[in-house]
């Protein structure tokens, strides 16, 4: 399941980048993707659509909120903890 | 071009029902933000706010005129009567004619809205009340002072997010100092602190779930808060003739527009705003002895602002105090300005300057003097207030102490 939820991730990363699923890789950060601070919050509120949780997140410090944002990889991470706490 | 006095001031807002109430509690640093009371506050992530306790409309109001107030319109009506009692004024033949209402709100009967969606999409009603449109219309707070008072004049309601209020008051300003009224009655009202409001701002994530510590190191966002301010604005002759306690100068205002993001603030948009203000006050820089800061209490807003402040007033930043009263009273958004004025007007009139409570640490990008936690004794001539709203509009006013 962890390939589903990797991909559904970049899949909403990619829509807010606009550009295709294909050419989002793992290392990259959001900066480097071209989202801005209002991309970001729309990116966790369609995560959190996605997967019904709830992602602890704070727009005022992203970078000081549990919730790693540091690159696609570390999302993707994120994610994968929060629905496996979910489903614990 | 006219002087322009403030002759009458009112309010209601979570520190208290009055201006004596509300300038002893920030006198006191007491904080007015506390457990949100809201129906479905279980849904609410954010539970925390600056609501206007121990209110019962029905005390004030009868009810054909609460089928008409939505509570922003009831806030507004109280602190338009206290301000007008203050200043003494009665309305009739010219000084009607030419007195107008503008107020600024952003988000006008949001409580109407909120209870009427519900009515008809989560209830699944098919009929609601007549007065709905009336009652949420964000206008209807001006109308109604206008109509309970016979102010014929220029009345309207300015809608700028957070700096609503000041742009209102900016612009009462501007029509007395014209010439074109003699008498305006201005300021500004919000009540969002429904389950709708509050859970639209929690979609932005920059509410804190614990405090609004503005200029703190460490702070998580800001609090919503409720209430009214509302001033009466009037010619300085005017008030002289008929000898009216003045209770402060308005002396200058500045509005400009950032035009580059639709929420992140701008240290330019900001210095350019403050400069702009002092120079239309005709004061310099040095002669200001205090500025009511915008002051949310986000990281962004906070350190932006202060870098402005900085870049306006070179080494005077560091004599200056700064506050932000957000931090007992929540933000009021599009009443905030108006409820801040007050604490404008009791750093000149009475010499205390309201402190910014919640402070914890020092933050090295907010390194101003923002009164920590307690207020202060200062004699200040010039005070300065900042509104900086979403869609980067600024509004800045300042004012002096009567003369």
């Amino acid at each position: 399941m962890a390939d589903s939820i990797k991909d559904k991730v970049i899949r909403i990363i990619a829509e807010q980048a606009v550009v295709e699923p294909s050419d989002v890789t793992m290392d990259q950060t959001l900066e480097d993707l071209g989202i801005d601070s209002l991309g970001l919050v729309e990116s966790i509120f369609a995560i959190e659509e996605e997967f019904d949780i709830q992602v602890p997140f704070n727009a005022n410090d992203p970078t000081d909120s549990e919730f790693d944002i540091s690159s696609v990889a570390a999302i993707v991470r994120a994610v994968e903890g929060l629905v496996a706490d979910q489903k614990a | 071009m006219k002087r322009v006095v403030i002759t009458g001031a009112g309010t209601i807002n979570s520190l208290g029902h009055s201006v004596t109430a509300t300038l002893e509690a920030m006198r006191e640093g007491r904080c007015g933000i506390g457990e949100l009371e809201t129906r479905d506050v279980e849904r609410l992530q954010v539970r925390i706010g600056g609501q206007v306790r121990d209110y019962d409309a029905e005390t004030h109001f009868n009810r054909q005129q609460i089928a008409l107030y939505d509570r922003f319109t009831q806030f507004t009506l109280l602190s338009a009567r206290q301000a007008i009692e203050q200043s003494g004024l009665s309305f009739a033949g010219e000084l009607a004619a030419k007195t107008g209402v503008v107020l600024g709100t952003a988000g006008g009967g949001v409580q109407t809205w909120d209870e009427n969606y519900r009515a008809v999409y989560e209830e699944g009603k098919n009929r609601v009340h007549p007065f709905v449109v009336p009652k949420l219309m964000n206008n209807a707070a001006a109308s109604h002072v206008s109509m309970e008072y016979n102010l014929k004049g220029p009345t309207y309601t300015v809608a700028t997010a957070c700096s609503s209020s000041n742009h209102a008051m900016g612009q009462a300003f501007h029509m007395i100092r014209s010439g074109m009224s003699p008498v305006m009655i201005t300021g500004g009202s919000e009540s969002m602190l429904c389950f709708g409001g509050v859970k639209a701002w929690e979609g932005l994530r920059v509410m804190s779930k614990d405090a609004c510590r503005p200029f703190s190191l460490g702070r998580n966002g800001m609090v919503q808060g409720e209430g009214a301010g509302v001033f009466v604005f009037e010619e300085y002759e005017h008030a002289k003739k008929r000898g009216a306690d003045i209770l402060a100068e308005v002396v200058g205002f500045a509005m400009t527009s950032d035009a580059a993001d639709i929420v992140m603030p701008s240290k330019q948009g900001a210095a350019r705003t403050i400069a702009a203000a002092l120079e239309d006050a005709r004061v310099s820089p040095e002669a200001v002895g205090y500025i009511n800061a915008h002051g949310t209490g986000t990281a962004a807003n906070d350190k932006t602002e202060c870098a402005a402040v900085a870049d306006v007033f070179g080494h005077h930043a560091d004599n200056l105090m700064i506050s932000s009263t957000k931090s007992m009273h929540g933000h009021v958004i599009g009443g905030t300005g108006a409820i801040e004025l007050l604490a404008c007007v009791m750093a000149v009139r009475d010499g205390v300057i309201a402190p910014t409570i919640g402070y914890e640490e020092p933050d090295p990008e907010c390194a101003l003097d923002v009164v920590p936690n307690q207020a202060r004794e200062a004699k200040v001539d010039v005070v300065v207030s900042n509104a900086f709203a979403f869609g980067g509009l600024n509004a800045v006013l300042a004012l002096r102490r009567a003369s």
